[in-house]
């Protein structure tokens, strides 16, 4: 049996969390660049400086954007583990704390009653998977809430099929118009229950902008779905234009008789999500 | 580009249309949910604002903290919308125009239309860019709210799109 210390999967996530604070992915790069070619007018300005933005954070050490997000956290961590050291929470939320103030990231978490910042961005949203194997697999995504606050999820009637579940991804996008930084990454969850359904969502805007899902049905949904929200004609920061998301990304499980759970989790331009394997 | 200074005279604020894209200079308060709330709740029981509203603008941001040998740290704008409920009555007592992203309601275009004002987007998810506009920064009220507090910022060409115009007309109006 593999040991390992949960200090170690703290010291992961403070790496990943630094890098992820200061730099796009690479899918999201290749995204927006191609969206910059497509658009004309203030659409284009506004996507040239974002481009432009991370080559200053970069330069800079300054994270790309002042929302470093709430921390989400996603481990696999393989049953043939034995985990010693500080308890799994303890590790991952010191991981998160060095980085944030490291990094000179904001604190952007709070009571939600009382608003009282915590003031080094903890607790992180951890998410624990225990899967076969030996290995850990740690993903970081820092979650902004501009996007965050436009996500939704509804429970639809079996009736209502696939055709509803594109009206509500596309009457999502459109509700949140300028407000979440289009163009916007689209996470789609479907199936589950109510709460593993948002996480579904989640864990969506975990892949590389415009990968597809291996079930050829739900390929072909995510591209459908794409297609209807570049449609909306919102566009880059909301000044019109031909790309409103730069991608769909949909993560399906099965669900009850009796319904058809979507959620749909708004991600901004400023895709940072970083992964390491330990 | 075209390069403006603040505060904006009528004739700049005359010459500005929704889309155009300018350079912006000058002093700006930022402002987010918490502080609004605040100066409102100084509004409501007639006590003095910690800056003066006559022509001020407010940049609704909170930064991250200043690498060593900076300013201030990323700065972008936060989306607007959540500010709508106040923003109409600042401009009526004053206000000189916001800064954000997103589109803002009716109510907010109807009182820039009476007082003569603007609304501009800064560019979101551009905080490195526009951190590095931030020429220096001190903070005047509710410390207390760390990155929400309101900090007195002197900027330099921060990259801004105009929004919502003082004749009505708005970059999110889509057809």
């Amino acid at each position: 049996m593999r040991t390992v210390n949960t200090r170690e999967i703290g010291d992961c996530v403070y790496r990943l969390a630094l890098r992820a604070g200061r730099t796009l992915t690479e899918s999201c790069r290749a995204a927006l660049r191609e969206a910059e070619r497509r658009e004309e007018g203030a659409a284009r300005f506004a996507l040239r400086t974002v481009l432009e933005n991370e080559v200053c954070a970069i330069c800079e050490k300054m994270p790309v954007c002042q929302d470093t997000g709430m921390a989400v956290v996603l481990l696999e961590i393989g049953q043939e583990i034995f985990l010693e050291g500080a308890p799994l929470a303890e590790a991952v939320n010191d991981g998160v704390r060095r980085a944030y103030s490291d990094g000179n990231f904001r604190k952007s978490v709070c009571d939600p009653l009382t608003r009282k910042n915590t003031g080094d961005n903890t607790p992180a949203c951890l998410h624990v998977e225990l899967v076969g194997g030996s290995a850990i697999s740690v993903t970081f995504l820092p979650k902004g809430f501009g996007s965050e606050n436009m996500s939704a999820l509804k429970m639809l009637s079996p009736a209502e099929g696939e055709e509803g579940v594109l009206r509500f991804i596309t009457e999502t996008v459109e509700k949140a118009g300028s407000r979440p930084c289009p163009p916007v990454y689209v996470g789609v969850g479907l199936g589950g229950s109510f709460d593993s359904c948002a996480f579904l969502a989640k864990k969506a805007l975990t892949r590389e902008v415009g990968s597809r899902n291996p079930r050829a049905d739900v390929a072909r949904l995510e591209e459908e779905a794409l297609k209807r929200v570049n449609a909306l004609g919102i566009g880059a920061q909301g000044f019109g234009g031909k790309v409103t998301a730069l991608g769909v990304s949909c993560e399906i499980a099965p669900t009850h008789i009796a319904g058809l759970p979507v959620a749909v989790n708004l991600q901004c331009h400023c895709i940072r999500c970083e992964k390491e394997v330990l | 580009m075209k390069k403006l200074r603040l505060p904006l005279t009528a004739e700049d604020i005359a010459s500005l249309h929704a889309g155009d894209a300018v350079l912006l200079s000058g002093t700006v308060y930022t402002a987010r949910d918490c502080a609004h709330k605040r100066l409102f709740e100084l509004l409501d029981n007639r006590k003095p604002l910690p800056f003066p509203l006559e022509n001020a603008v407010i940049y609704y941001a909170g930064p991250c903290p200043a690498p060593e040998g900076k300013a201030c740290g990323s700065c972008g704008p936060t989306t607007s919308a959540r500010m709508e409920t106040f923003a109409p009555r600042l401009l009526d007592l004053g206000l000189g125009g916001m800064i954000g992203k997103g589109e803002m309601n009716e109510e907010t275009a109807k009182a820039l239309v009476r007082n003569k004002k603007v609304y501009f987007a800064a560019i979101g998810g551009a905080g490195a860019i526009c951190g590095n506009a931030v020429q220096s920064m001190r903070c005047v009220a509710f410390p207390d709210l760390l990155s929400e507090a309101v900090y007195e910022m002197q900027m330099k060409d921060l990259p801004l799109v105009v929004a919502m115009d003082c004749f009505g007309e708005s970059i999110y109006r889509r057809n």
